[in-house]
């Protein structure tokens, strides 16, 4: 009886816990149940003839918003390029549950699979251990959104289509400083993410050249992120006027809910993780307004090309997409335009179209829903400008 | 008055873990292991208020007991089926169990509700309105012309946590069933040839522990309002951290613990180091143990040989 009762046990936990990370198979749905055709199946009949294009990003656990935005991003992106004839790609994500060491696996397989361009990783830390493999492999790589230094650094092969965490740090400082939005700012954060501190090390330095003075500079970090009491008081009674808040939106909900309870209201300043704000379910908007931040896109651009995906983006997944989903899908136009200009083929070797990536991607120019003329240097680094956006109303608004 | 807010805010945090070590602590207590899936049932619970109040727009109180009642059968279903045909096995497998549980709460909440974030709703409000004739929303008590502010969910949740801790302390002490589960954590050979019904007892302490956390996830959530399916299992582990500085096992050395060692990290914060909080908060609990081995309230137990 035990030993039916252990067996029946087992089988349960492995039958749901194969249920539970679907997101291996790109043709299981993503978690916010989405009726999106399923994402080998349409491919299929192009294989052979397509570039086997693959990523890894976190489709399940606690980031698995930025994972199964890129990955839709990508997989809209996919299916217009397909559908236009021409160039045909197959796409392909595997999980990594924001774990560099899942990334790993998860990039193996996808090299076995026989991934001849990359989508790196979604998110940093994962993506700086891919980046690695990617450069041993000679297999290039265009990350969508994993945005820190480590990612690119002294790898060729390896691009990012969103800002360099630093880049954002130093645009944020400078952006304030023109604007006039402040002169005594306070700094929250969170001291065990790279993100997090790579934005606020240059935004420090920068701030310090352009005479913007930093009267309080407090840290959380995991497992420490609920209570934000002690910061709030510590930039309050250092007479902080504005504060930057370089971190996701999730621990910066809850700091605007305890500042506001603590009757505490300067301007607030994010980065790019704050974008997603105000789709938190049950999220006061409110709270969040007149908090501004620096973003590449805006989903209620009035851009035609922006509303045509925005369109599509909500009619597939049920969604307003956020920036992860926009740069995901611009990687893979970006692919295009450099695969069509090199003309490339989809029976040369990965290291082949390493080769010929490489050169494209430092020459030429893109046009893309996160920024207009953006080109990259030898590093791996986009340029491109960041939008301020404010919100107001419940919405974001362009600040220029 | 900034440290009398600091103590503020550090009792409110601790407030939490006091909620949530109660669980942990009466579980361990009686079936004398380690529910590292107590956090999760946190989650769980909170979960199940938020959608009954956000979109079946039940009352609160309704919420919360349909939370409750989800929670206490999640409970005795997971002890059925992972932790009983565990009984005779070493203690090391059923922790190791009692972890697997947790990560299957955890992402079989991911797969039923997603990952994207969700905020509970603030059910300790007041609204009154002012001179203006603007609706004002309070959520807590200001003195001293509002420079010092005790948040209403503070006020509930110490409220709770000694009616709790007193309710647990009457019943252990005092019922059949109590006396029982005192029983089976002594001896559960003994415990069953004095006619004693063990398997029965330990559903029930499960039970009691899950409707426990069904309570604690409801105020974590309207303290801190981010809602994912990893929400419960950092407060867990500070939790237990904390039960186990209280003395694990002792009902009011939870609620001391807990209220302890939000205090220390609050305290650590604001005159130490933002960055060197946890550090301090493990380095007190570290020296604590050095001391009293058993935690602060815990009983010392010797070894029979």
């Amino acid at each position: 009886m035990k030993k039916k009762f252990v067996s029946f046990m087992m089988a349960m936990v492995m039958v749901l816990s194969l249920a539970a990370c679907g997101g291996k198979d790109s043709d299981a749905p993503a978690p916010e149940n989405n009726d999106a055709p399923p994402a080998t199946e349409t491919n299929d009949s192009a294989s052979g003839a397509a570039f086997k294009l693959g990523g890894t990003g976190p489709l399940t656990g606690g980031a698995a918003i930025y994972g199964n935005a890129a990955k839709n991003g990508a997989q809209i992106a996919v299916d217009e390029i397909n559908a236009m004839g021409g160039i045909q790609f197959e796409l392909k994500y595997e999980d990594d549950t924001h774990d560099a060491e899942k990334a790993v696996n998860a990039y193996n397989a996808l090299k076995d699979w026989g991934m001849q361009l990359s989508l790196g990783s979604v998110t940093s830390k994962p993506c700086e251990a891919t980046s690695v493999m990617n450069f041993e492999d000679r297999i290039f790589a265009l990350t969508p959104s994993a945005s820190s230094t480590g990612t690119i650094e002294g790898k060729d092969n390896m691009f990012q289509m969103c800002f360099m965490d630093p880049n954002q740090g130093s645009a944020s400082a400078q952006y304030i400083a023109d604007k006039g939005l402040g002169t005594k700012i306070a700094v929250i954060w969170m001291s065990d993410d790279p993100y997090s501190k790579g934005i606020r090390d240059t935004f420090t330095e920068k701030a310090a050249e352009l005479g913007l003075e930093i009267v309080s500079d407090t840290t959380f970090a995991t497992g420490n992120d609920t209570d934000f009491s002690v910061q709030l008081a510590d930039a309050q009674k250092n007479g902080a006027d504005l504060v930057f808040l370089p971190m996701y939106y999730q621990p910066a909900s809850l700091i605007l809910a305890q500042a506001n309870a603590a009757g505490y209201a300067p301007k607030w300043f994010g980065v790019d993780g704050m974008d997603g704000i105000l789709t938190m379910e049950g999220f006061d908007a409110s709270l969040a307004e007149g908090v501004m931040l620096l973003t590449p896109f805006n989903a209620d651009s009035t851009d035609e090309k922006t509303a045509a995906f925005v369109a599509e983006y909500q009619k597939r997944f049920n969604e307003i997409p956020n920036q992860f989903a926009a740069d995901a899908y611009d990687c893979v136009y970006a692919y295009k335009q450099a695969l069509e200009a090199a003309g490339a083929t989809p029976d040369m070797s990965a290291e082949e179209l390493c080769a010929a990536m490489i050169e494209q991607f430092t020459s030429m120019t893109f046009d893309g829903l996160t920024g207009e003329s953006m080109t990259w240097d030898a590093t791996g680094a986009v340029s491109k400008s960041p939008k301020g956006m404010v919100i107001e109303n419940g919405a974001y608004v362009g600040l220029d | 008055m900034t440290f009398l807010n600091f103590l503020i805010s550090g009792i409110s945090l601790g407030s939490i873990y006091a909620i949530i070590a109660l669980g942990y602590t009466m579980v361990y207590g009686i079936a004398k292991m380690l529910n590292f899936a107590h956090g999760d049932v946190i989650m769980v619970g909170a979960y199940i208020c938020f959608y009954a109040v956000s979109r079946f727009s039940l009352p609160p109180v309704v919420g919360v007991i349909l939370a409750m009642l989800v929670c206490t059968v999640l409970g005795i279903v997971v002890e059925r089926l992972a932790y009983k045909p565990l009984r005779q096995a070493p203690s090391l497998a059923v922790l190791i169990t009692a972890i697997g549980v947790s990560y299957f709460l955890q992402n079989s909440a991911l797969l039923l509700w997603s990952s994207n974030p969700k905020v509970f709703p603030a059910f300790f409000t007041t609204e009154s309105v002012d001179a203006a004739g603007k609706t004002v929303t309070k959520n807590g008590i200001q003195l001293f012309d509002g420079r010092l502010n005790i948040s209403y969910v503070t006020i509930v949740t110490i409220v709770v946590c000694i009616i709790i801790m007193v309710g647990l302390t009457l019943f252990t002490a005092h019922t059949k069933m109590g006396k029982a589960m005192r029983a089976c954590s002594e001896d559960k050979g003994a415990a069953q040839l004095m006619g004693i019904n063990v398997n029965g007892t330990i559903s029930m302490t499960f039970a009691i522990g899950s409707g426990l956390a069904a309570i604690a996830g409801v105020l974590l959530c309207s303290a801190y309002p981010t809602l994912v399916p990893t929400t419960g299992s950092m407060p867990g582990i500070k939790a237990f951290t904390a039960a186990v500085f209280g003395g694990i096992g002792s009902i009011p050395g939870a609620l001391l613990g807990g209220l302890m060692l939000g205090v220390i990290e609050i305290f650590a914060k604001a005159y130490i180091s933002t960055q060197l909080s946890d550090a301090v908060v493990f380095a007190v609990l570290i020296v604590v143990l050095l001391v009293k081995p058993a935690g602060l309230l815990g009983k010392q137990v010797r070894e029979k040989v």
